[in-house]
């Protein structure tokens, strides 16, 4: 009972700097989901038909593989066929950052359907032009309306993470596989890495529903908008 | 390119692994789902010390990877003594965790039933449970069907993860083949595209029961 | 020595109290057989609450309800289903259950609670939604219907469990104007037939044409009762008349 307390102490300093990694692999995956999921979410909604297959296509791919696979075809195989020398690190950003771009465009897709078409003539017919619309009236409303669904998806990116564990990235559950190994006392280990996934889970969405708070809009309901 | 290769090596591996994949998949779906209508029904209607626990159980499980779980039971049990074998974990695993996400939308399909519901059926001389038998539960499900729908294609994907506990599923036989020639493009694609027919079939066969259970006005949440 | 006829339902100082509030204080009425008694006042005055209390949806802090001279006593739960299969309830929203179209909303309870065979159950059910008028609207959903068949099916609802009275509960106050009179229709129709009915209600004209007793409530309590003749005489200065005079006014102004 001491002897795995006395492990867990000695390795906590070891495992948060893993925690750090994590941290900054899923920022970058969220981030990357963020930029390609909102153009894509475009695309599907305002998009000819082209564009509109090619991008189910994409999001019918990212959702129907599993994540490991993925991990394994793009970092073994596609990324070394292709001559791209990207790191593990780098990697899992752009696998995890593919993947939730499929679901966070299906998440903006879904909040900017949900807008009363009248906003888009409105815009039309103070003089705006598309691009102009969407970039100052649909998109502002859409995203803030975006905010619990995407807050669902940083928790499960945040889980996905840990599948970086087989490209050899150092965050939390290799860290703590590579103490476990040592020591055998995994029980504790693997425990003690729940516990940071689920304070990190925890306090991200918490701090995303302070910022839905924030940017809330007086009156405004859920779906619908303004009338 | 070399069709021995396939047809005598890969073919037959991935074969086997599939069927590993479904013997992890069909229980785990099963049970989980179980599950998850029971716990999501303690969930609303349970002695508030029932709630807090099982709303507990759902936020853990819901709340940690599930690589970490597998890990738990796999590697950690045994610090206590307790032995899994690979393929037991993974089930545990998957029916655990399942489980949680479907109690949560068993859960919101429970609460999104108004309360003149009850009402109704208790004016007429219902009991608390024939009420919940053929008056809820008839109306919660059809809410909480995409929602749980959506968790038995993701119990798919995630099958792939009994491999990091030593369950060779269709995944795990892929990564030893590739290993050993390096092929790791060709066999991904393909252990890739067996995944992509297994949830694209799955999500068919949802969207028909979605269809087929449809009531006209049933999915707004007004009226 | 006349013997007044028994009452069908009697409750005797049913009161209720939610968090520290006094919802209703010591009310007590009963109706004989074929009656129609209306509870008329303000909203927040108790009218609702007294119904629910009435068919234990809201367990009263104390009082006793009587049903054909029997004091309901609730031993077990199973005493409070039985008594409510014989009290038939209408509510202001209708809570049709949506899963279901207007046949099986009037047959479910039959089949389930009343413990009918399937067949017997959806003559019984077609035989009252052909007395409310809704024989063709029988397959279709609650979110097909409009507010007025909506309410009718529940009427249908209700009536196919032979309750021994009815409560209604403002059943057109969520009913656009025109569709009100479907429903009153109905209602009118009953209390001729002879059923006996408690139903708190803003309809002025149909309180006056159709009313044994008026009960004016307010503030949880019972403040004056009688004939429709004795409190709306337009000279007369009852509160029930001046409620009734703002009422009209508010119709007049909304015309």
């Amino acid at each position: 009972m001491m002897d795995s307390l006395s492990v867990l102490l000695q390795a906590v300093p070891y495992l948060l700097k893993g925690a750090l990694i994590t941290i900054e692999a899923v920022a970058g995956a969220m981030g990357l989901g963020l930029i390609v999921g909102i153009q894509m979410a475009v695309g599907q909604v305002y998009g000819n038909l082209f564009i509109r297959r090619l991008i189910c296509l994409y999001v019918w791919f990212f959702r129907g593989v599993p994540v490991l696979v993925l991990l394994f075809l793009f970092y073994f195989g596609l990324f070394s066929l292709l001559g791209l020398n990207l790191s593990a690190f780098g990697s899992v950003i752009l696998v995890l950052g593919m993947t939730t771009a499929a679901y966070q465009s299906q998440i903006f897709r879904g909040a900017i359907e949900s807008l009363p078409h009248g906003q888009l003539k409105a815009a039309r017919a103070v003089g705006m032009s598309d691009v102009q619309a969407v970039i100052h009236i649909i998109l502002p409303q859409a995203l803030r309306l975006s905010i619990p669904g995407w807050s669902n998806e940083y928790a499960i990116i945040l889980k996905d993470s840990a599948l970086a564990f087989v490209l050899g990235t150092p965050e939390i559950m290799a860290r703590t596989h590579f103490v476990a190994s040592r020591t055998y006392q995994h029980l504790v280990l693997y425990l003690f890495a729940g516990v940071l996934y689920f304070l990190l889970t925890w306090w991200g969405v918490k701090a995303l529903r302070k910022l839905e708070t924030r940017v809330r809009i007086a009156g405004y309901a859920h779906s619908g908008g303004t009338r | 390119m070399n069709v021995g290769f396939y047809t005598e090596t890969l073919i037959p591996a991935l074969n086997r692994g599939l069927l590993v994949s479904l013997g992890l998949i069909v229980p785990s779906g099963l049970i989980g789902l179980l599950l998850g209508i029971l716990v999501g029904t303690f969930r609303v209607y349970g002695h508030p010390v029932v709630r807090k626990i099982t709303d507990g159980y759902a936020s853990v499980f819901r709340g940690t990877p599930l690589v970490v779980q597998l890990f738990v039971l796999y590697f950690g049990l045994p610090n206590l003594g307790i032995y899994f074998d690979a393929y037991t974990a993974a089930v545990i695993g998957f029916i655990l965790c399942s489980g949680a996400y479907h109690s949560e939308y068993i859960r919101g399909g429970l609460l999104s039933i108004k309360n003149g519901q009850f009402l109704a059926a208790q004016s007429l001389g219902f009991s608390m449970v024939k009420t919940l038998l053929w008056v809820i539960v008839p109306q919660a499900i059809r809410r909480a069907l995409p929602g749980c729908g959506n968790e038995l294609i993701y119990l798919i994907k995630y099958s792939s993860l009994a491999y990091m506990i030593t369950c060779i599923e269709l995944t795990g036989e892929g990564k030893v083949i590739a290993s050993e020639t390096f092929k790791y493009t060709e066999i991904f694609f393909i252990v890739g595209f067996i995944y992509l027919i297994l949830t694209s079939v799955a999500s068919f066969f949802l969207r028909r029961l979605e269809n087929s259970l449809r009531l006209p006005g049933f999915d707004h949440y007004s009226l | 020595m006349i013997v007044p006829p028994p009452d069908v339902i009697r409750v005797e100082n049913i009161c209720k109290s939610f968090s520290g509030k006094n919802i209703l204080t010591s009310v007590s009425l009963g109706l004989t057989q074929g009656e129609l008694k209306v509870l008329i006042g303000p909203s927040g005055g108790g009218k609702s609450t007294l119904l629910q209390c009435i068919n234990f949806l809201i367990p009263p802090d104390r009082g006793t309800v009587w049903l054909e001279g029997r004091e309901i006593q609730i031993h077990h739960k199973r005493d409070i289903y039985e008594f409510r299969q014989q009290v038939g309830m209408i509510f202001q929203e209708f809570n049709l259950f949506d899963h279901l179209n207007a046949l099986d909303n009037v047959a479910i309870a039959l089949r389930k609670v009343k413990k009918l065979k399937k067949q017997a159950a959806i003559e019984r059910a077609m035989a009252e939604l052909d007395r409310v008028g809704l024989r063709e609207h029988a397959s279709l959903y609650p979110a097909q219907l409009s507010g007025g068949q909506k309410q009718r099916v529940s009427i249908a609802r209700a009536l196919a469990m032979d309750p021994k009275v009815m409560l209604l509960d403002e059943p057109t106050s969520a009913l656009d104007p025109e569709l009100i009179g479907e429903v009153l229709f109905v209602i009118r129709d009953l209390a001729r037939n002879g059923m006996t009915m408690l139903l708190a209600t803003h309809q002025v004209g149909f309180i006056q044409q159709m009313a044994d007793e008026i009960l004016f409530m307010e503030g949880g309590c019972i403040i004056e009762r009688g004939k429709p003749a004795d409190l709306l005489l337009p000279a007369s200065r009852t509160r029930t008349r001046a409620y009734i005079d703002k009422l009209s006014e508010l119709y007049e102004e909304l015309k």
